[in-house]
């Protein structure tokens, strides 16, 4: 793998079992599908919304589909991928319990990756500037981002006691490597790996 | 259009097939025979006869895709799209396009002398469906030798043909392309049908369709054709292109063509009064108005097919609406059959699909490509 993968991709990729069924949800411009299928012959298939996104897919040869993720899944049947990749796509989505739901049914595991809103910089420029945190992982201003949910880790895990969700593995990451302890305050970005509790 | 050098000049042939007692039956249980298809090829098939790729056309259209023909200064219907370097490159496909049957440009249809009377059939011309379309480009893909094509592609009633091919013959298509087309005909797009049709009935000059040797029912055919126009552009392209512009200074009070947009129409349905045949186009849109591969019709169910996909719609385009292309998807999406769907920014309405040619360029010579010469990412087991 070249070194100038993103460091968030590294981590998934090494998660996916080679030959696995992958379906990317938000993949943009598919370098991390790409990557999968030529590295680790996964079966892969996209789902993005940005017409830019689906041109640089076809020219890798990737199958995708220009959809947003909010009404992307209903045809799938239960459990037809190994793995579904929510990475940095989920807190864009409106109803983000009920993508996650679908996810959660149409794959055995969810690869899910999202920006933690509780890292230690957002907490300081909440508290002390009393300003909407501009951190690495959530680098836009409040009038320009699309994000639509803003959730911590700890959010996140108590989402899943509710929801009944099994979380595999978490990966926390910071800007050059993955953080060790206390994730909810130092992480940036946060990758689970969850999977229905049944 | 890219400065990049046309096919130069072509020529249609044409292939005989269905010769008693060997006619084709047709999906009404009805017989046609002999059948006459014209058609026309670009580049070269490849040893392995692997490279071919049929596009196929929609209601007005012809054998004459691509290229230029003796004297004329237009080039065919999809020149934008079929030649060297282009989205369909001649330099390493072979591309052929046929007239349909029930048309009038020279595969058998109304226009043709029936043989039983030496006259032309008019309405005595079986009805005939896009399956049966397809049934009859299949024995000329046979003819030329060809078990499996590389690809079908085509817009509109072209993009049911594509999806009708994949029905009837699914191991003979490696990759499908069907573009701003449906599953179905609507109510509304059956509506729009009927009405060109109504007018053309209407008329004195059609005669119960037995109007050769004299002239055909021209305003009728004209008024279909208008409404036809209306249908394939968006309300933003008719204010981009003609506005509430007047041809003259000022309203002239009369009933003539005082805005632009009338002068248009009008002169888009004499020019197709020159061009086409009015009963031709009562069975084409017929045709259309029958095509249904929606539900299991497509592909069983249960079942699949090797078939890629690539279906592309257009936004404005409210003839052929996101919608039913969405319907096409979730069809594959249930069958697990690899497929690529992308809707393309566009204001021109159902004429995207000739007008948007960088964008259709892009998807189609990327996807292409990687069918031909294999590729190395799968979305699905081969």
């Amino acid at each position: 793998m070249p070194d100038t993968v993103r460091l968030d991709h590294r981590i998934i990729y090494d998660i996916v079992e080679p030959g696995s069924r992958v379906l990317d949800l938000g993949c943009g411009n598919g370098d991390l599908i790409y990557l999968l299928a030529k590295e680790k012959g996964a079966r892969v298939q996209g789902i993005e919304l940005s017409e830019e996104a689906i041109y640089r897919c076809v020219e890798k040869g990737l199958s995708v589909f220009h959809s947003d993720i909010d009404s992307g899944l209903s045809e799938y049947p239960d459990r037809s991928f190994d793995y579904v990749i929510l990475n940095q796509s989920l807190q864009e989505a409106r109803r983000a319990d009920f993508v996650l739901r679908e996810a959660l049914r149409v794959g055995k595991k969810v690869i899910l990756g999202f920006p933690n809103f509780a890292h230690l910089y957002a907490r300081l420029q909440l508290f002390f500037a009393g300003k909407t945190p501009i951190t690495p992982s959530l680098p836009y201003r409040w009038y320009d981002t699309p994000n639509l949910h803003f959730l911590s880790v700890s959010d996140f895990r108590d989402f899943c006691r509710e929801k009944k969700i099994r979380i595999l593995t978490a990966y926390f990451l910071g800007t050059k490597r993955r953080v060790r302890f206390w994730a909810n305050l130092f992480a940036l970005n946060a990758i689970f790996v969850v999977s229905p509790s049944a | 259009m890219f400065g990049k050098k046309g096919l130069g000049i072509v020529e249609t042939k044409s292939f005989e097939f269905a010769q008693k007692p060997h006619e084709l039956v047709l999906e009404s249980g009805r017989k046609l025979g002999p059948i006459t298809l014209a058609y026309e090829t670009y580049g070269e098939l490849d040893s392995e006869r692997s490279n071919a790729v049929l596009a196929c056309h929609a209601i007005s259209g012809d054998a004459h895709a691509a290229g230029l023909h003796p004297g004329d200064k237009d080039p065919g219907w999809w020149d934008s799209m079929i030649g060297p370097g282009k989205a369909f490159d001649t330099n390493k496909y072979f591309v052929i396009c046929s007239n349909v049957i029930g048309g009038c440009k020279g595969s058998t249809g109304p226009s043709f002398a029936n043989p039983k009377t030496g006259k032309p059939y008019a309405l005595d011309f079986p009805m005939i469906t896009i399956a049966d379309m397809v049934h009859a480009q299949r024995h000329l893909i046979d003819h030329l030798g060809i078990d499996q094509l590389l690809c079908v592609a085509g817009g509109s009633m072209g993009g049911m043909q594509v999806l009708q091919w994949v029905a009837s013959y699914p191991e003979r298509v490696r990759a499908a392309i069907p573009i701003a087309t449906a599953l179905k005909h609507s109510p509304q797009q059956i509506a729009f049908d009927e009405v060109g049709r109504q007018a053309i009935m209407a008329d004195p000059d059609w005669r119960e369709g037995g109007y050769y040797g004299h002239s055909q029912p021209e305003k009728g055919l004209a008024v279909a054709r208008m409404i036809g126009h209306i249908t394939y552009m968006s309300d933003k392209s008719m204010e981009e292109k003609f506005s509430r512009r007047l041809r003259e200074k000022n309203y002239s009070f009369k009933f003539i063509s005082d805005f632009e947009v009338e002068g248009y129409l009008r002169y888009r349905g004499d020019n197709f009064v020159r061009r086409f045949d009015a009963n031709s186009y009562l069975y084409i849109t017929k045709a259309m108005d029958y095509f249904d591969v929606s539900g299991d019709k497509l592909i069983g169910s249960g079942e699949t097919v090797g078939a890629r996909f690539l279906v592309i719609a257009f936004h404005s385009d409210w003839l052929y609406p996101l919608y039913q292309s969405q319907e096409i998807v979730r069809q594959l999406k249930m069958r697990q059959v690899d497929a690529t769907y992308c809707e393309i920014q566009s204001t021109y309405g159902h004429d995207a699909f000739l007008l948007e040619v960088e964008e259709e360029t892009h998807l189609i010579k990327h996807f292409l490509d990687k069918t031909y010469q294999g590729y190395d990412v799968r979305s699905h087991d081969a």
